[in-house]
C-alpha cells in the first residue's frame, strides 16, 4: 500500500514532481559544478603561474661562483662544474613527472663577436647561452617537447625560432642594436659559423646575449653533453609547516606524506636524486609567491563554493515547502480516512528521498558537464568531476531535500483534516 | 474569517467613498502581520538571495585589487636601467619614489665585479636594506646588515669569500674593503652569488653610483603603463622597461580568476533568484482567497494587480536592504579571513541588488496573477 501511494503520486503528479524535481537537480548541478571547479582551481592557477617561469634551478653540486652582471659572464670558463645532458630525460622519471610542465638546461659561455663598424672591424665580448628551444626528448615510452617556449613563455621573437638540432641562433634585442646583423645574415662565433633565425626580446638578460641551440654553445665551449643549470617548471601545492620540515629528520610515515606532495621542497628533492652530483633548489621569488597567490585564490573558491551550496540548499527546501504545501488536501483527505502522522510523514519523506535521488543524479551529470563547460572555456583544459564525489552529493542531496521539506511536512500533518479539505488553514 | 469579514467591511466603507490610498496602505501592511509566518519564509528567502548575491557581487568587483596586491609579492614589474652602462642621476630614486606616491615600492641596485684576497673574483651588489625587504618579501634573509661594514652574502657565496664567517676583504680598482658577514640571504637565483653592501659603504669605496632602480608599482595594466610613461619622461638617462613575465603571469591568473568567479557568481545568482521565484510564486497563490474575496467585493483587476504587485515590490525591496546589509558583512568577513584586508562595501551594488530583487519578486507574483485573473471568484472561494 505504501509504495503503491508513493508510486502513484509520482505517476499521477508528474507536474508537481518535474517542479520539485527540477529545483533539486538545479541545486544539485550548480553544487556540484561548484566543488569540482574549487577543488580544481588549485592545479589550474599553478599551470598558469607557470607563464611567471621555471620554480626549481638545478645546479652542480660542487658549483663554482657564477659572476654574471647585465647577461655577461664573466668567470673564466674552464674550471666550471657541470651536469650531464644525458640525465636531462631522468626529470620525467621522478615520482611527480606529471607535474613536471617544462625544464630547460642553460649552458653559458662567451665568445668574442667581429663585426664592421666605421673605421675597421670592432670586437665585442658577448656570452651565448645555449639552451632547448623545443626539443624532443624520450623517456622510456614517452616523447615530450620541451626548451624555453614552454618554460620562459614570455621570451618574444621577431623572426622565426632557431630549430633545436641547427646551427641558427637568436640575437637579443639590445645586442641587435649594437651588431649590425639582422635575421638571415650569417654571424660567426669563435670558428662556428651561425645564421641568426630572429631577434628576441625577453625584457630580462637575455636581451644582451645570442641564444643558441645546447649543442652549439657546447661546441664553442669544447665540452660535450656539458649543462650548467636547468630550469624546471613544476606544478606544485602551497607550502605548508610540513613542507618546510628538514626530510632527514622526518619519522619514515611522515617522510613518506612528505616525499608524496607535490611541494617544492620535495620536487627539489626528487630532482636532487634523479639527477646525479646535483643540487636543487626552488626559485624563492616564484615558488614562495606562488603558493601565497594558490592560498589565496584556494580559499576564495572554498568560501565562493559554501555560498553556492547555501543558495542551492535553500533553492531545493523552498521548493519542497512549495510542493508540500500545495498538496494539503491530500494530507487531509488521507488523515480522515485514518492515516496517523506518522503514516503521512513517512510517505513524503520517501517521496523526498526518492526525488532527491533522481534529482541528484541527474543534477550530478549536469554539473559534470557544466564544470568541464567551465574548463574548456576559461582555462582550456578539463575540469573532470571525480566519481568518488556521487555519494557525497547524494548523501548531501537527500539530507537537504529531507530537512527542507521537514518544517512543511510538520505543519502539513498537524493540520486539522477538517479545514484541510475545506481548504482553509 | 474574522480578519477577512472584518476586511471586507472596511473593503466596502472604504468604497462607498472612492477608492482611498490609506485603506490601500492598511491592507498592504496587514497582509503582511496577519500571514506572518508565509510572509516571514518569502522574506527570508528574498534576504538569503539578495545577500548572497551582494556577497559575489561585492567579491567579483573587488578580487582583481586583492590579487594585485598578493602580485606586488612578487616584485618589480618595472625596471629602470641607466642607459649604456653608466650610472643614473642621484636624483632617479627620489623621482621615482614622488612619481610613486605611496602606490608601490622601489629599491636601487649597483654592481660590480671585485675580486677576494685569493683573485677569485665575485659580484658585489649594493641596495638599500631597507627598501629592498619591502619589494623583495621573498628573500630569505637570517640577519640584515645595520651597521656600516656589514655584508649581507648569498648563500652560495659565502663559502668563497669567507671561511667560518670571520671577516673578509674585497678588492676593486685597487681600493680595498673589509666587510664582517653578518648575515646571509638565499633566493635560489643570483643574489645567492653575491655579495650585498650599503649603498654610503659602497659608494664612498667604489665611487660607482646605483646603475638600476626596480619598482613595483601597484595597480591595473594601464595605470602602470601611465607609471612606466611618467617614469621615462621624469628620467630621459633611463631606459624603463616592464619585468614582462610578472606582468604577463598576473594578468593571465587575475583573468582567469575573474573568469571563473563570474561563472561562479551567476550561477549562485540564478540559483537564488530562481529560490524566491518559487517561494514568492506559491506565497501568492497561496492568498487566491484574498483575492478572490476582494474581487467579489468588486475591486477592479487593475486595482488587484497593482496591489499585489506593490507588495510584491515592497518584499523585494525589503529583502534587498536587509539582504544587502548582510551580505557586504558576508563580503567583509571572506575578505578579512581569506585576503587579511576587508573589502569595503560597494554601494553601487545596491541599486543592482535592489533592482534585480524587485525584477525577481514581480516576475513571481505575475504568473499567479494572470492565473487568477481568469478564474471566477466563485469557485476560489469554494476551494475548488
Amino acid at each position: 500500500m505504501f509504495a503503491r501511494l508513493v508510486y502513484e503520486s509520482f505517476r499521477r503528479q508528474k507536474r508537481r514532481k518535474l517542479l520539485a524535481g527540477a529545483a533539486i537537480t538545479l541545486g544539485v548541478t550548480v553544487a556540484t559544478a561548484m566543488i569540482a571547479v574549487a577543488t580544481d582551481i588549485g592545479d589550474k592557477i599553478s599551470r598558469e603561474l607557470r607563464t611567471i617561469g621555471a620554480n626549481l634551478v638545478v645546479t652542480p653540486q660542487d658549483d663554482t661562483l657564477d659572476v654574471e652582471i647585465g647577461g655577461v659572464h664573466l668567470e673564466p670558463p674552464s674550471d666550471h662544474a657541470y651536469l650531464n645532458e644525458g640525465d636531462l630525460p631522468k626529470i620525467k622519471g621522478i615520482f611527480w613527472h606529471n607535474n613536471i610542465t617544462a625544464f630547460a638546461p642553460m649552458l653559458p659561455t662567451n665568445v668574442t663577436v667581429g663585426f664592421p663598424a666605421e673605421g675597421g672591424t670592432k670586437k665585442l665580448e658577448v656570452t651565448v647561452l645555449g639552451t632547448y628551444f623545443a626539443k624532443q626528448i624520450s623517456f622510456g615510452k614517452d616523447t615530450f617537447v620541451t626548451g624555453v617556449r614552454k618554460t620562459h613563455s614570455w621570451w618574444r621573437v621577431s623572426g622565426s625560432w632557431p630549430d633545436d638540432d641547427s646551427s641558427t641562433v637568436l640575437i637579443g634585442e639590445r645586442l641587435a642594436r649594437t651588431l649590425p646583423y639582422k635575421p638571415g645574415s650569417d654571424i660567426d662565433l669563435a670558428g662556428h659559423p651561425a645564421k641568426i633565425a630572429g631577434i628576441l626580446s625577453s625584457g630580462g638578460a637575455e636581451d644582451d646575449e645570442i641564444v643558441a641551440p645546447l649543442a652549439l654553445a657546447q661546441q664553442i665551449l669544447g665540452k660535450p653533453g656539458a649543462v650548467r643549470r636547468i630550469y624546471v617548471s613544476a606544478v606544485t601545492k602551497p607550502e605548508d609547516a610540513l613542507a618546510r620540515r628538514d626530510p632527514k629528520s622526518l619519522s619514515g610515515a611522515m617522510y613518506d606524506r612528505w616525499y608524496c606532495s607535490p611541494y617544492p621542497q620535495s620536487i627539489a628533492y626528487q630532482l636532487q636524486e634523479a639527477i646525479p652530483h646535483s643540487h636543487a633548489e626552488q626559485i624563492r621569488q616564484v615558488a614562495q609567491n606562488e603558493g601565497a597567490v594558490l592560498t589565496k585564490v584556494e580559499g576564495l573558491f572554498f568560501l565562493v563554493t559554501l555560498a553556492a551550496l547555501l543558495a542551492s540548499a535553500l533553492a531545493v527546501s523552498a521548493a519542497m515547502a512549495t510542493a508540500i504545501f500545495e498538496r494539503r488536501g491530500e494530507v487531509g483527505l488521507m488523515k480522515a480516512l485514518g492515516a496517523g502522522k506518522m503514516a503521512v510523514a513517512s510517505i513524503f519523506f520517501a517521496e523526498a528521498t526518492l526525488l532527491a535521488l533522481i534529482g541528484g543524479l541527474a543534477g550530478f551529470v549536469a554539473g559534470g558537464v557544466l564544470a568541464r563547460q567551465i574548463g574548456r572555456a576559461i582555462f582550456d583544459s578539463q575540469i573532470s568531476v571525480q566519481p568518488v564525489l556521487l555519494p557525497v552529493i547524494l548523501v548531501i542531496a537527500v539530507l537537504v531535500t529531507t530537512l527542507g521539506s521537514a518544517t512543511a511536512i510538520r505543519s502539513a500533518v498537524s493540520l486539522d483534516p477538517v479545514y484541510a479539505l475545506r481548504g482553509e488553514l | 474569517m474574522r480578519a477577512t469579514s472584518a476586511s471586507a467591511q472596511k473593503l466596502a466603507a472604504g468604497r462607498s467613498r472612492g477608492p482611498n490610498t490609506s485603506m490601500f496602505l492598511r491592507m498592504l501592511l496587514r497582509a503582511a502581520v496577519r500571514r506572518r509566518g508565509r510572509a516571514t519564509t518569502a522574506l527570508l528567502a528574498m534576504v538569503v538571495a539578495a545577500a548572497v548575491a551582494t556577497t559575489v557581487l561585492d567579491l567579483y568587483a573587488d578580487v582583481q585589487a586583492k590579487l594585485r596586491s598578493e602580485f606586488r609579492n612578487y616584485g618589480a614589474n618595472i625596471v629602470l636601467a641607466a642607459k649604456n652602462g653608466a650610472s643614473l642621476p642621484p636624483d632617479a630614486l627620489a623621482k621615482v619614489e614622488s612619481r610613486l606616491n605611496g602606490r608601490g615600492f622601489a629599491a636601487p641596485f649597483a654592481l660590480i665585479v671585485a675580486r677576494t684576497r685569493s683573485g677569485q673574483p665575485v659580484v658585489v651588489a649594493s641596495t638599500d636594506f631597507d627598501r629592498v625587504r619591502q619589494l623583495d618579501r621573498w628573500w630569505s634573509v637570517n640577519r640584515w646588515p645595520s651597521a656600516s661594514g656589514e655584508a649581507l652574502v648569498g648563500v652560495h657565496a659565502l663559502a668563497f669569500v669567507s671561511q667560518q664567517k670571520q671577516p673578509f676583504d674585497l678588492t676593486f680598482d685597487g681600493r680595498t674593503i673589509s666587510l664582517t658577514p653578518v648575515g646571509t640571504v638565499q633566493t635560489g637565483a643570483a643574489e645567492d652569488n653575491r655579495v650585498y653592501l650599503s649603498l654610503p659603504d659602497f659608494v664612498s669605496w667604489t665611487g660607482v653610483q646605483p646603475s638600476t632602480v626596480e619598482v613595483a608599482a601597484s595597480g591595473s595594466t594601464e595605470e602602470i603603463t601611465a607609471i612606466m610613461r611618467e617614469l621615462s619622461q621624469a628620467i630621459p638617462a633611463a631606459e624603463v622597461r616592464p619585468v614582462r613575465q610578472i606582468m604577463e603571469g598576473e594578468a593571465r591568473v587575475l583573468g582567469k580568476t575573474r573568469a571563473t568567479l563570474f561563472a561562479a557568481s551567476a550561477l549562485i545568482i540564478v540559483t537564488a533568484a530562481l529560490c524566491v521565484l518559487s517561494t514568492l510564486t506559491g506565497w501568492v497563490f497561496d492568498r487566491r482567497k484574498d483575492f478572490a474575496m476582494m474581487k467579489a467585493l468588486g475591486a477592479s483587476g487593475g486595482l488587484l494587480n497593482a496591489f499585489f504587485a506593490a507588495e510584491a515590490a515592497i518584499l523585494g525591496a525589503v529583502g534587498a536592504v536587509i539582504g544587502y546589509a548582510a551580505g557586504i558583512g558576508l563580503a567583509a568577513w571572506i575578505g578579512r579571513i581569506n585576503f587579511h584586508a576587508s573589502i569595503a562595501p560597494r554601494f553601487s551594488v545596491l541599486p543592482v541588488v535592489m533592482a534585480a530583487s524587485i525584477a525577481v519578486t514581480l516576475l513571481a507574483a505575475i504568473f499567479p496573477i494572470s492565473l487568477l485573473g481568469r478564474v471566477q471568484p466563485a469557485v476560489i472561494l469554494r476551494g475548488e
